[in-house]
């Protein structure tokens, strides 16, 4: 049987709040700035989703088929393409036509409702696969929760909605001295498969790809082609899971990543004697080793691989705590706009942005940080809830 | 390792931040095995010497002899405040003309220095002519003690330094606290810079006590990038005590304290205080401290029509100062030069949460403190507002900024003083 590889990209656009003072709150309802979101959504469609979806579709052609890619992107980041750069959410759909890319379900918000309420993480990915429906006319079969956070309930809650395979983290200290590199599945219903991320190949080309100091620069198809069939020697999938951004975006054009992305499935499926799959395939194909036993919750974020980087300090969790306070009343409230703005509020960025951590260590973070303190973060997001708890009907 | 150290003031009396930080700098000098000869202009006898030998300059003659006034008269000669030049004069002339003009010098030199000078030690209008006299004093003392390396603190001990440096050889570390561009904008005193300037250029090193200091004097006072290095002020307290405090009100409390002048920004904080109480009447806000601003202060809260929640105390010290920090529920801070500032340190070590400037250099030392643009009245009254709305930003400033101000020790930034000591003295060998 032949060994796989897989391969899946995560798009996401937070809406990025605009500076809120307090004297907006009760008077002004406008949290968003529609300046930045439009701009960095144009910015990235024109260095990323644009031809990266050329190269990308360029290759399914070029291989039949026999290429394949999967796609996550957040219901807000399609609603950002859709109003400021319809154009990169077309070529996504022409992708979706070949019938060779897969789209997974998330939830819609790309929030962190899965680590407070079942029923609401329950909400949003409902939410979010109707939208999958309607821009790519396919019905999500595999999951993957917001930064791939994952734990024994997490995926429990995820198989009892139907889903077949869910993504997460290889996180070193869950795998021990296991692989990821095999099809596991979830301790509480064998039913789920559960697909694991080599961190090391995948940050390889996610961070390291132009680092010049890194002692595998320059990184050829060729040489990392070597690494996959070489991993593969004895192991069943490979999943090269990451930020579509690398593409263009964190990694830029001028480092040769697009190069690298055209010449590496040339290089998998004419010299070695591996297949692409796409996450629902691969998890159908290989028969499962062993379950996979994740009491608390672990992510794809930082070294820690935990959930800290949203939820690891005080304003974090009151910040979190309020927002989730009013939800009822606001799913109950028949507000659309109200709606609307409190399922942009749920991105984890805006959780992600008061992190303390960085303090110690973290360019990713500052990377993503419109903010230059967490303190700054937490405030101009307090007052953004204060406002919009203010709006809330109070039954 | 001896230093022969230039202050102007030492605890406990003391006018402000430089005093203290020469006395827990000396204090962390002694941890890391470097002795310290401590000379001020006037000092009172009830400071405490367990860390420094302490010399009192008002205690010292500047020469015994006329061999030594004659030597002190030649090595100083560049203290003379008036100037040599003399328009139209051919070059004999002129020769001739400066000739007597240095004898006549001379003569007042000797009469004039030949005895024990009462200094003030204060800042009053003849700091000039104490500053050239201090020098005098320091280079005899310069003479009359051992040493390996001179460090002398701020502008009005530089020609100090200078002088011990002409007479003894050893290297001159002048350590920057503030600089005329801190104190006065950009309508500096010429006089003032240019002795900092020479000060600066006659060391061997410069230490800034911030990143925004050394910028300052690298840009404006042209001096070598190389021998300028950062060592940020620290902060030790003697006693932790937690204060019960009953007030008399039942609103939170804001506080400013500082001396009400152009350089603490005071006016960025009442309008920041006007915006909160559009908002909420559920606060106070308090400005402690005295200045030439005080007045104009006064008026322009009036004005805003906000006295009724917005007050004024003077000039605090000493007890009322820990209780006033012990009544705010947020210190702000809004300098808008400020070479350190160790207040926010205190207010934090008080569980206090803490908004600074980013125009202070103590902003580059914390973390926990919430910083702000000092024009930025509307950032300002945000973070004041967010401190006293949301209680997990107050309790989390509070606790991570208590534990910050703890890392804050004299001995680590002493050890970098010592070791810029070590590589003037190596050069030197």
């Amino acid at each position: 049987m032949k060994k796989t590889l897989c391969l899946y990209f995560q798009v996401h656009q937070p809406y990025r709040l605009r500076q809120y003072r307090f004297f907006d709150i009760g008077k002004n309802h406008d949290y968003f700035d529609e300046f930045a979101n439009k701009t960095i959504m144009a910015r990235v469609a024109s260095r990323c989703y644009i031809p990266a979806n050329r190269i990308i579709l360029d290759l399914i052609k070029e291989y039949n088929g026999a290429f394949k890619v999967a796609y996550s992107i957040s219901g807000i980041a399609l609603e950002q393409m859709e109003q400021f750069a319809p154009w990169a959410l077309e070529s996504f759909q022409e992708l979706a036509q070949t019938g060779h890319v897969e789209f997974l379900a998330e939830t819609y918000s790309h929030s962190l409702s899965s680590l407070i309420s079942p029923r609401k993480f329950k909400d949003q990915i409902k939410v979010h696969v109707k939208a999958v429906e309607k821009y790519f006319g396919q019905k999500p079969k595999a999951f993957r929760n917001t930064e791939l956070i994952y734990s024994d309930t997490i995926g429990e809650m995820v198989a009892n909605m139907g889903f077949t395979t869910m993504l997460t983290e290889g996180a070193r200290h869950i795998m021990g001295w296991k692989s990821p590199d095999y099809l596991y599945v979830n301790a509480l219903n064998p039913k789920l498969k559960l697909l694991l991320r080599n961190f090391r190949l995948s940050d390889d080309i996610a961070f390291r790809f132009s680092d010049k100091k890194w002692a595998d620069w320059p990184l050829t198809a060729e040489k990392y082609a070597g690494w996959i069939a070489g991993a593969l020697e004895q192991d069943d999938i490979v999943n090269i899971f990451m930020d579509y951004e690398s593409f263009g975006e964190h990694q830029p054009a001028s480092s040769g990543i697009f190069d690298f992305i055209k010449a590496m499935p040339g290089m998998i499926l004419n010299h070695t004697n591996l297949e692409i799959l796409t996450p629902s395939q691969a998890a159908a194909k290989h028969q499962p080793i062993a379950p996979l036993n994740v009491p608390y919750a672990i992510s794809w974020a930082d070294e820690e691989r935990d959930i800290s980087a949203w939820l690891g300090n005080e304003l974090q969790s009151e910040a979190f705590q309020n927002l989730y306070k009013i939800e009822d009343l606001v799913r109950q409230s028949n507000d659309p706009d109200l709606q609307r703005d409190f399922r942009r509020l749920q991105a984890s960025d805006h959780f992600y942005y008061m992190c303390t951590k960085f303090f110690s260590d973290g360019d990713v973070h500052k990377y993503f940080n419109p903010y230059d303190t967490p303190y700054e973060a937490f405030i101009n997001y307090m007052n953004v809830l204060s406002d919009i708890t203010l709006r809330t009907p109070k039954k | 390792m001896k230093v022969l150290m230039f202050g102007w003031e030492f605890p406990p009396h003391i006018s402000g931040g430089l005093g203290t930080a020469c006395d827990g700098l000396t204090r962390g000098l002694a941890k890391n095995q470097v002795k310290v000869l401590f000379v001020m202009p006037s000092a009172s006898g009830d400071e405490d010497q367990s860390a420094v030998h302490i010399i009192n300059a008002s205690d010292v003659t500047a020469f015994q002899t006329r061999k030594e006034a004659r030597e002190l008269f030649e090595k100083v000669q560049f203290l003379k405040v008036t100037s040599n030049l003399i328009p139209y004069l051919g070059p004999d002339e002129f020769e001739e003309k400066v000739d007597l003009e240095r004898e006549k010098e001379w003569n007042e030199f000797r009469i004039s220095f030949g005895q024990k000078f009462k200094f003030s030690g204060k800042y009053g209008s003849n700091l000039m002519e104490e500053v050239m006299r201090y020098s005098l004093v320091a280079s005899a003392i310069a003479r009359q003690n051992q040493f390996d390396v001179i460090h002398a603190h701020d502008w009005l001990t530089y020609m100090a330094g200078i002088a011990a440096k002409r007479v003894s050889g050893k290297p001159l570390v002048v350590h920057v606290h503030a600089t005329e561009f801190d104190r006065s904008g950009e309508n500096i005193n010429r006089q003032v810079y240019d002795l900092e300037k020479r000060g600066m250029e006659a060391a061997d090193r410069v230490i800034a006590v911030s990143n925004l200091t050394r910028n300052i004097i690298i840009n404006n006072y042209h001096i070598d990038p190389s021998k300028v290095f950062t060592v940020h002020n620290a902060v030790d307290f003697s006693t932790v005590e937690n204060r019960e405090i009953t007030r008399g009100v039942p609103e939170k409390i804001v506080t400013f304290l500082g001396r009400i002048t152009f350089q603490k920004g005071p006016e960025y904080f009442i309008e920041a205080a006007y915006k909160v109480l559009q908002k909420t009447k559920d606060v106070r806000f308090v400005m402690a401290g005295s200045g030439d601003l005080f007045n104009r202060a006064i008026r322009r809260v009036a004005k805003l029509g906000i006295s009724s929640h917005f007050h004024f105390t003077g000039f605090l010290r000493g007890e009322d100062v820990k209780n006033m920090f012990a009544y705010s529920d947020v210190y702000v801070m809004p300098s808008v030069s400020e070479p350190f500032g160790i207040s926010p340190l205190e207010a934090m070590k008080a569980n206090v949460p803490t908004i600074i400037s980013k125009q202070s250099g103590v902003a580059e030392v914390l973390n926990h403190a919430i910083k702000v643009d000092f024009w930025d009245v509307n950032a300002m009254a945000d973070a004041i507002y967010g401190l006293l709305t949301f209680p997990a930003l107050s309790a989390m400033t509070v606790r991570c900024g208590l534990e910050e101000v703890n890392a804050l020790k004299w001995d680590n930034a002493a050890l970098k003083v010592k070791q810029i000591y070590e590589s003037v003295t190596e050069e030197k060998i």
